[in-house]
């Protein structure tokens, strides 16, 4: 069996350039939004604004600014995390959504039938669906080149090694040498998603962030959605008792209250 | 801010909302119809069968709702069967929209068998294979795994919400027990309004609306405990949906009726058919429930990617 592998996303290189996001959509032959006639989002120079089914990269634009000349860009490219521990196959009810020989996460999308249960359990929103297919889609980190030996096609294309590709134990010490060489040079940097102990089991494609993670888009904390479902199921049950037990007090009372019938 | 912000939504809109009223209806009405099959008494036969009717009308109106509501509604059936491994079944017991999918088919299975009893004892059918599923230990057995499957189908909608990453679904774990009340209260109005046409005596009527009221006591309870128990997320309600929260659940489809089965004389001309008037806006108030919690988290998407997240 192959070892887990993933990307490592160094944002602190990124920039902006969009060549994964091209790569992307060609290798994948994504479909363009509204037939290619693109709404720009009018206050930012991101006009893709998320990930979604024909968008499986997405290279997202921070611009902290607070003057023409004060402030800073920060970039990142976003991508499916495939989490050790995923919500969207936690949920998915066709089995569509599968764990791959790589520890990836991929959607067979002859299987999805477009319920749209993955894309409320995903805690980062990567899935939606592709209009065009019907199902639900997302990055497959390129499972059809892993599989011939390739390289995913955004890591490819990155001009500045942004998104590293690899096996995960390799990455993570590249990326824990990283955020220690930046904050030798005073930059507040974090990884983000690279500790198995931590939220999900880790997510196969982690971040290097300088700012909070909210600032990216990324929940501070992702959990399974399944967090809820004890919880919820006994109150949903005591709640069921407590109807039960007030319809039989009710048809109690009610023959209590009927006249005994008269013997004249 | 919670981390449910940063999901997706899923474009569960028209269909499911309509749906999730539907089934829990059709579930409530389904349990209350079985819970007087078993503990009531022979002048409530109208209303038991009525109740199947609605059960059975109601499952299958709901499988075609969430069929339709597929991307791809030819494969409905990859919910129950593994399509690369037939026959295998698919099931999965921690995912509630997988054995929701199952509920949903094990109940239209059960009340239409159901349904299919009343018919018989009405004298519609007269085939005895029929009479069994009216009279016997069989026919007992198959409306009490009706009824109990009703509520389950009333409240899995709720834990399918609270079982996902979304705003005001998983951030609170009480909307499985909000729909489950819901599924009760707007069952009985369903009864109060289709039962007398089968002939429901008075007293049935009488005990269903004393029921309803309780119902909607429960309901009133357990949405303020769910209110609170959303915290800071409760800023969402800071828009139309919040205000068809207060004034079209709160107000019209509990308050109201509450106060119609209690002291109808308060209420003006609403008060000529209090039972009737009642019935029609806890239906009301069920329908607005669901849309405004459906809804609410909807439309946060837009909000996220507005801002740029
Ligand atoms: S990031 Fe979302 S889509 Fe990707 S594996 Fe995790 S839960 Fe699934």
């Amino acid at each position: 069996m192959p070892e887990a592998m993933g990307f490592f996303t160094d944002t602190t290189v990124c920039i902006g350039c969009k060549a994964c996001e091209v790569a992307c959509k060609e290798w994948n032959q994504l479909p363009a939004e509204n037939g290619g006639i693109r709404e720009l989002s009018g206050d930012s120079y991101d006009n893709t604004r998320r990930l979604d089914g024909i968008h499986w990269r997405h290279v997202r634009f921070i611009e902290q600014f607070s003057g023409p000349y004060n402030g800073r860009w920060l970039m990142m490219s976003d991508v499916c995390k495939h989490c050790v521990q995923a919500g969207c196959i936690e949920v998915c009810p066709t089995g569509a959504i599968i764990r791959t020989e790589f520890d990836t996460v991929v959607i067979q999308s002859d299987v999805c039938n477009g319920c749209r249960a993955c894309i409320s359990a995903c805690p980062f929103g990567v899935i939606d669906i592709n209009a065009v297919a019907g199902t639900a889609q997302k990055c497959t980190l390129c499972y059809d080149r892993l599989k011939v030996g390739l390289e995913p096609a955004c890591a490819k294309a990155c001009p500045t090694d942004s998104i590293q590709f690899g096996p995960i134990t390799e990455l993570r010490a590249r990326a824990q040498k990283r955020k220690d060489q930046l904050r030798a040079q005073g930059v507040e940097a974090q990884l983000y998603g690279a500790d198995p102990q931590g939220p999900l089991g880790g997510l196969n494609s982690f971040y290097l962030l300088v700012d909070e993670p909210e600032v990216y888009g990324l929940p501070r904390n992702p959990k399974l959605p399944s967090r809820n479902l004890k919880q919820s199921t006994s109150f949903s049950v005591a709640s069921a008792a407590v109807l039960g037990v007030l319809a039989l007090v009710g048809l109690r009372k009610r023959r209590m209250d009927e006249q005994p019938p008269s013997l004249s | 801010m919670s981390d449910t912000f940063f999901s997706g939504a899923p474009h569960w809109r028209w269909l499911i909302i309509l749906y999730f009223f539907v089934g829990g209806l059709a579930g409530g009405a389904c349990f209350l119809a079985a819970l007087l099959d078993w503990f009531g008494r022979p002048e409530d036969r109208p209303v038991v069968r009525t109740g199947y009717y609605v059960a059975a009308w109601g499952a299958i109106i709901s499988g075609l709702l969430l069929t339709i509501d597929l991307g791809r509604p030819l494969r409905f059936w990859h919910m129950l069967f593994q399509s690369a491994n037939l026959p295998a079944l698919m099931f999965k017991g921690w995912s509630p929209i997988s054995f929701g999918a199952w509920a949903i088919l094990l109940f239209g299975l059960f009340s239409v068998l159901s349904a299919l009893g009343a018919m018989a004892e009405e004298g519609r059918l007269q085939t005895p294979a029929f009479h069994l599923l009216h009279r016997g230990a069989l026919a007992k057995l198959v409306v009490a795994v009706a009824g109990l499957l009703g509520f389950f189908v009333a409240g899995y909608t709720g834990i399918l919400l609270s079982v996902t990453n979304r705003p005001i679904w998983a951030d609170s774990p009480w909307l499985g027990a909000l729909f489950v009340a819901s599924g009760a209260s707007t069952g009985a109005a369903a009864l109060m309004l289709l039962a007398p046409g089968r002939g429901a005596t008075p007293r049935s009527l009488e005990w269903l609306s004393s029921f309803d009221s309780n119902a909607l006591v429960v309901e009133l309870l357990v949405l303020v405990v769910f209110l609170v128990s959303l915290g800071s997320v409760n800023r969402v309600w800071v828009s139309v949906w919040g205000l068809l929260l207060l004034v079209g659940v709160v107000g019209f489809g509990i308050l109201v009726p509450l106060g119609l089965h209690l002291k109808p004389a308060r209420f003006g001309s609403l008060a000529t058919r209090p039972v009737v008037n009642a019935a029609k806006l806890v239906l009301l108030g069920g329908f607005l429930l669901r849309l405004a919690t459906i809804l609410a988290s909807e439309g946060i998407d837009r909000y996220r990617v507005a801002v740029g997240m």
